[in-house]
């Protein structure tokens, strides 16, 4: 649904939590995607995966449930649920790359019109490399949403035609959900599902993609 | 053959030569053997090749490894943290060498050397700057990377409990790369809290079998958190 204002973090994760099927299972990356656990429901009976080793992870420890030996793969100090599984670091991929987690939830620098995934490295020549789980993530789970804001700080759109970041997964992204429009990619183009705080017309223009609209 | 039980840390890891391959559990500090890579570092072993998922954290364990220059090469997911100052400046002066593996390829290549495979054609990284150069194949429609399996002379790991077999069971989210790297190296160092008596372990509770493991230690957690004392009572 369209809204007058662009949404905060918070309203991009309850729009999320909303789109995920009850009984996922479900891995939520580092950053802005962990806000989207405290939007699902019980009823969702959700469970989430941590690729350091868990499914049927808990909310963030607090005073005495913190325990060194339980974390997550950004390394805080989380809880277990009942009905928790802990497993080795080459089960917890196989799972991931496997196709059996349903939606994996990820922060991006660029994604492009085709699902091309930018999040690992914004190839400064002085950074120290990382990539951690970054490139499992993005082409293991059976759907690869982004949350983003759709502009920099100079207003440049984040959604692209070509990635200029370097590459952390090709095709791989079916969802992006930004403050002022969400995004369906598919083999047919670009869908702009809703709009917030910005109208169509100023959302083509200042977005370098075709844009059709759910209907069309 | 049961393993050997070392009375200290230091004769566990007795006998690393310079330059091995040393496989060192641990995601962060879950799971790291601190006590082992301590006495790796007193033993005076060099020109070392570390595997693990980082490059350490702040002044112990891996990180002092690293500042005190032992590891000429570190194969891993994720270096680059908020207290990777040892690391950091180690890169910084070219004075480590550093392999930039995908988390999944860098727990697969392991578990298939562990397993006898040579090299597996695996999705991740397709397309990317860290499958620049290797080779490719389109299976059923997918562009896969070939990725060649990745063992060590040596792997340090930490476990909760073993048994005089060398059966180990491990605590939560420290589980992590333990099982894997226990498989993949000549020769297996694991520290634990706990050596019981063999037929102590449930067997459908083992997660390591003892064939996997040649040397256990002893070494009690300095200070063991309240919910541990319960868990592993």
């Amino acid at each position: 649904m369209n809204t007058e204002a662009p949404l905060s973090k918070q309203q991009i994760a309850a729009l999320v939590a909303a789109d995920i099927e009850a009984g996922s299972f479900v891995n939520l990356g580092i950053g802005q995607p962990t806000l989207v656990a405290d939007h699902l429901t019980p009823e969702q009976d959700v469970t989430l995966h941590t690729e350091n080793g868990m499914l049927g992870m808990g909310p963030a420890a607090h005073g005495d449930e913190t325990d060194a030996d339980l974390i997550n793969a950004g390394k805080i100090p989380v809880t277990e649920l009942p009905g928790a599984a802990y497993f080795h670091h080459a089960d917890s991929f196989a799972m991931m790359r496997g196709g059996h987690l349903d939606v994996c939830v990820l922060g991006a620098f660029q994604v492009s019109a085709a699902g091309d995934l930018a999040n690992w490295s914004t190839g400064a020549p002085d950074a120290i490399p990382a990539v951690g789980g970054a490139m499992d993530l993005a082409i293991g789970a059976k759907q690869t949403w982004v949350m983003m804001s759709l502009f920099t700080r100079d207003g440049v759109a984040k959604f692209v035609d070509t990635l200029e970041y370097p590459v952390t997964g090709l095709g791989c992204v079916t969802r992006v959900y930004t403050e002022s429009a969400v995004f369906l990619l598919g083999p047919d183009g670009v869908r702009v599902r809703s709009t917030h705080g910005i109208d169509l017309e100023e959302l083509r223009a200042r977005v370098p993609v075709a844009l059709a609209t759910i209907e069309a | 053959m049961a393993p050997r039980i070392a009375g200290s840390a230091a004769e566990a890891v007795a006998g690393i030569a310079d330059g091995s391959t040393v496989m060192i559990g641990g995601f962060g500090n879950a799971g790291q053997p601190m006590e082992l890579i301590d006495a790796l570092l007193q033993g005076g072993a060099t020109g070392l090749t570390v595997v693990n998922n980082n490059a350490g954290q702040a002044d112990e364990g891996l990180a002092l490894l690293i500042k005190e220059r032992r590891v000429a090469k570190i194969v891993c997911s994720f270096p680059r943290q908020a207290d990777s100052w040892h690391f950091d400046a180690a890169y910084r002066a070219g004075e480590i060498g550093l392999e930039l593996v995908p988390q999944g390829n860098l727990a697969e290549r392991i578990r298939a050397a562990g397993a006898g495979i040579g090299a597996f054609f695996t999705p991740t990284g397709y397309g990317t700057q860290l499958a620049a150069g290797k080779e490719t194949r389109e299976i059923d429609g997918v562009n896969y990377v070939l990725e060649h399996a990745l063992k060590a002379d040596v792997a340090l790991i930490k476990a909760l409990h073993a048994d005089e077999k060398g059966n180990l069971v491990y605590r939560k989210t420290a589980r992590n790369f333990g099982p894997i790297m226990a498989t993949a190296a000549t020769r297996t160092i694991a520290q634990v809290e706990e050596i019981v008596p063999v037929g102590s372990l449930d067997p459908e509770h083992v997660i390591t079998p003892g064939i996997f493991v040649d040397t256990l230690v002893r070494l009690r957690a300095a200070a063991t958190p309240v919910s541990r004392q319960k868990e592993s009572a």
